[in-house]
This record gives structure tokens, sequence and C-alpha cells, in this order.
């Protein structure tokens, strides 16, 4: 099966899956069965392109196949903003309230934060990138520590609603969120466009895409902040979801098996989109939600890319 | 021709390459040599924009290489590094053909698979250009990496230590390939090396590097004698003529 075949047989896949979604059990309420499955399903769609594309090109750009956008700590960030936010004004404050605030804030501390993580790295030569993922991977842990001790001493009640953006949810997309985030996202898949030949040589190591021309500071400087702001609208989104990424993009690199950066995106993609909506459809029919979402894709990719790597005993 | 003109590099306090100045001369191979940490490989890396200069100016034909774009650059210049560990996987040709990417930008034309077949054929590598780099010795890597250099198809190609791990065969098959861009297809090639009888036999020009400065430049035959190799290798190295070749007897 040639990349094309591949990527469209994941494509049926992808779509027979939201068809699947959007029918099941559907009883002939229509009205008010597609809008509210309609928003949900391209909420999945959005965040999954959105994780599998940041994590496949933070994986090109780190050459490490084991490294996801979560290790700078963009999550712990974002979850620290939350307790933060609830700790000092309370759950019904307004920006806890206002869901476009709470959202333009979420996303610009974290912006802000690889931004100054990006600064520290380039100002000065001979850092490379892993030190780079060092000091955002101790930065992490201190949001993480910041954010638990914040948390045992809250009221009770304010910790329940911390513990609803602790973990990556689809059942109650806020709709007005959601198109902002869609206008936002196309923009940064159209700047981004032009750097996906890049990616290739990328994947070469620095010394080589130098060589090739590739202005590699600017190049990388550009996609991390791409990154961080595709994450930041994921997470805000939907909650801390980039456990999605290594495995999405690990299992697109064994069922692509290219270097070629557009059909692994797209597979990626695809990837992540199948995954997303497939547990999603578990989640809710079959454990009728009692099991959280990345559970369940954990579990099932899992095995997934068990199997890939046992029946493939030669290193790829 | 490559002008490297008062040229320094530090690393906190030491000074790995000291107030250097170079000229190298188009059509030639101009071999690089001296001791561990002489700045050979800091200096062709400064040459070629892999590393940032603290001092002194850099121009090839006559055009500094700060105040060149650096996908112009890559039509001009290219470099093949010690060390290339590649992480992902990929065929000979799919290398090779990473080599047209300063032309291409990713869409090879019918041109670029022109120079992708000559460069492949050059070193002697079509029967195994669809084998992956994985599944090669170290000599076959080493051609294939070489033959992606050939495909940049530049002027000016800059090879760090390209027969470090080869056996005897493959650096005299490696040699007289660049021996051969030079005279046939004349490139300018500079290159580091360590075996000073490679340089000898195989180099129109020796610069020979210690602690950073140059200590003696000049033609081949003019370099490899006994009393400027004592001086930079601090070793009594007698020097036999075979056929004529001049060959060092440095191993006891």
């Amino acid at each position: 099966m040639g990349y094309r075949g591949k990527l469209i047989t994941l494509s049926i896949i992808a779509i027979g899956l939201v068809a699947l979604y959007l029918t099941i059990g559907a009883n002939g309420n229509w009205d008010y069965v597609l809008p509210r499955r309609g928003y949900k399903i391209a909420a999945i769609v959005l965040t999954g392109a959105t994780i599998a594309f940041s994590t496949m090109v933070f994986q090109t750009i780190t050459n490490n196949r084991i490294l996801t956008p979560s290790i700078i700590g963009l999550d712990s960030l974002y979850l620290l903003i939350q307790t933060f936010i609830i700790f000092t004004f309370g759950s019904l404050s307004v920006v806890m309230i206002n869901k476009h605030l709470n959202f333009a804030v979420s996303i610009g501390f974290m912006v802000i934060f690889a931004w100054l993580l990006f600064k520290l790295l380039f100002n000065r030569e001979g850092r490379n990138i892993y030190f780079l993922l060092l000091v955002g991977l101790v930065f992490g842990t201190l949001f993480g520590s910041l954010t638990t001790f914040m948390q045992v001493l809250i009221d009770p009640n304010e910790f329940l609603m911390v513990q609803n953006r602790m973990f990556a949810s689809f059942n109650n997309v806020n709709t007005d969120l959601f198109w902002t985030s869609v206008m936002l996202v196309i923009i940064i898949f159209i700047y981004s466009y032009r750097y996906i030949k890049y990616l290739d040589i990328l994947s070469l190591g620095k010394e080589h895409a130098v060589n090739l021309g590739v202005n590699y500071d600017q190049v990388v400087k550009r996609l991390l902040i791409v990154i961080a702001i595709l994450v930041a609208i994921a997470t805000a989104l939907v909650g801390p979801i980039t456990f999605l990424g290594l495995l999405v993009a690990n299992v697109a690199h064994e069922f692509m098996k290219t270097y070629q950066h557009k059909y692994l995106i797209a597979g990626a993609v695809l990837i992540s989109i199948v995954a997303l909506v497939g547990g999603q459809l578990i989640v809710e029919r079959i454990f009728a939600f009692s099991t959280p979402l990345s559970v369940i894709i954990n579990f099932v990719g899992g095995v997934y890319f068990l199997y890939l790597l046992l029946r493939e005993t030669k290193k790829w | 021709m490559v002008e490297v003109m008062n040229v320094s590099k530090q690393y906190q306090s030491k000074k790995v390459v000291d107030n250097v100045s170079v000229k190298i001369r188009k059509g030639t191979i101009t071999s690089f040599i001296g001791p561990n940490g002489a700045g050979k490989s800091t200096l062709l890396s400064i040459v070629s924009r892999l590393i940032a200069k603290d001092q002194g100016e850099v121009k090839i034909d006559d055009v500094d290489i700060s105040k060149t774009k650096s996908d112009e650059l890559a039509k001009k210049v290219s470099i093949l590094k010690q060390s290339n560990n590649i992480t992902i996987r990929l065929t000979i040709r799919d290398l090779v053909s990473f080599g047209r990417f300063p032309y291409s930008q990713g869409r090879l034309t019918k041109e670029d698979k022109k120079y992708i077949d000559e460069a492949i054929s050059y070193m002697e590598l079509e029967d195994i250009q669809d084998k992956f780099l994985d599944q090669l010795s170290g000599g076959q890597r080493q051609r294939a990496h070489i033959a992606m250099v050939i495909a940049q198809d530049t002027e000016y190609i800059l090879l760090d230590e390209p027969l470090n791990n080869l056996d005897m065969k493959h650096s005299v098959q490696i040699m007289k390939v660049l021996r051969r861009m030079v005279d046939e297809l004349g490139k300018t090639i500079v290159i580091v090396l360590h075996d000073i009888n490679f340089a000898s036999c195989y180099s129109d020009f020796i610069v020979a590097l210690k602690d950073g400065k140059i200590v003696r430049e000049g033609p081949a035959q003019e370099i490899i004698t006994n009393s400027v190799l004592k001086e930079i290798y601090d070793m009594d190295i007698p020097i036999n003529c075979v056929g004529d070749k001049k060959i060092c007897v440095y191993f006891t």
C-alpha cells in the first residue's frame, strides 16, 4: 500500500467513526442530537489535529521520538494558572466565569512562558535544545508542586472546580471558545505550512540542516512558538491532553514508514482523530462515561504500539 | 577562493582558534593537519557557518559569509562533519536526494534527479542505492554521505575527517574520488586529516595547525619534512620516498 493508499484508508476509518458517533442511538431526535454531538466531534477533530501536529514537529526538532511538548511544562503551567485563579480569586471570580477571559489568560501565560524559555535558549551560544528541555522539565515540576500546594489549601468545594480542569474532557466543550480556537488553529496551520518542507531536513540533525541552507535557529524558534500556541489552545479547550501525542506520533511513524513529513503529519492527524473519536465512542457507549478517555486511548494505543514493535523486530 | 581573516574563537577562557588567517586556492585539495585540539575542526565549522566566530571575517569568492543568506551559501559551500548519526530511516537514494534541497526546496525536478543519479554513480553506489543506511557498513555509509555532498553540487566542499573509522581500501577509494572531483569537476576541497601520509599523497596544499594557530602552510611537499613535522607534532619522524611520494614513518 502506498502512502496515499494508507492515508485514504485512515480517512475512511476516521469519517466512518465520525458518522457512527453522530448517528448512533439518535432515535430520530436530530434537532437535539446533531448540534450537540457536532460541536463535540468538531472539538475532538480540532484537538486531535493540533496535538498530532505539535507532537510530530516537536519530536522532529528534538530528534527524539519519546518526547512530547508536555515536557517543557505547558500542561503543568495550565493547571497552575487555573489553580492560582481559584486560589486567589475564588471559583466565582470573573476570570473563572468568563470563559473567553480565562482562555486568553491561559494561552497568554503559556505562550509567554514558552517565549521566555526560548529566549533563554537562543540568547547564548552553545545552549542546545536539551538544555531547553531540562529547564522546561524543572519548571514543569515546580509548577506541579505549586499547584499541589495550593490545591491542599483551598476549600474542598473549590477543589472540585480545579479537579474539573485537571482531566481532558470533551463532554462540555464551550461553543464560544470553540470558534475562537478554530480561527486560531487555522491561522497557525497556514503560517506553519511553509515550514513543513524544512521538517524533513531538520530530522537529519542540526549540522545537516545548516549545511543544506536552513536558517536553523530561526526556523526552530518559530516552530517551537507554533507548538506552544497549539498546545495552549488544545489544553485550554479540553484540558491536558498531550498524552495523546506520544502515541499517535509513534504509531504514525510505524504505520506510514516514511521520513516525509507531509505524509507523517497527515497520518498522525488522522490516527489521532481515529483514536479520539473511537475512544470517545467506547467511553460513552460501553463504559457509560465511567472511565476517562485517556485510559482507553492509552490502553488500546499502547497495545497496538506493542504489536507493531513485536511484529517488526527490526529497528526503524 | 576562501579567505579566512584574523578569525578567533574561544570557549570560556580557552582560545580554540587564535587569530587565524589563511587563503584557500580554487581547484585544489587543501588539508588541515595537526594534533588533537589544534582547532582544525572548529576552523572548518567556522568557514561553513556551523559555528559562529568571535572575531574576524570569512570571505568566499569575495563575499562575507555572515552577510550571505544561508540558503544561497548552501549552493556554494557544503560541509560533512565527522559524526553523522542520523536517527531517521533513510535509503541511500533518499539521503543523496537531500543534497538537492538548496535548489529544489523539497520538490525534485528532472534535473535534480539527474544530479542524484550522477552522484550515486560517482560514488559507485548504484547497486545498493535502495538499501537503508542502518544496513550499511561504515565505508558504504561514508560514501553515501559524500554522494550527498556531491549532489549538493557546491564549488567548495569541506570534509571533517572523512576517513574516520574506514579501512585502508575505503580510505584510498575516498581519497581517489576526492582527487578526481578536483581534477575532473574543478571542485575545491578542504579536508581535515589525521593521517599525514594521506595528506602527503593526495593534497596540493597543507595547513598545519597547533594550539589554535597556524604553524606552517604551503605546498604539500614543503610541509612534509622532518623539521616541520617536529614543530607540529613534537615527534622525530623519518621520511622516506616511495616512488614520487613522501611517506612518513611515525609508528615507532
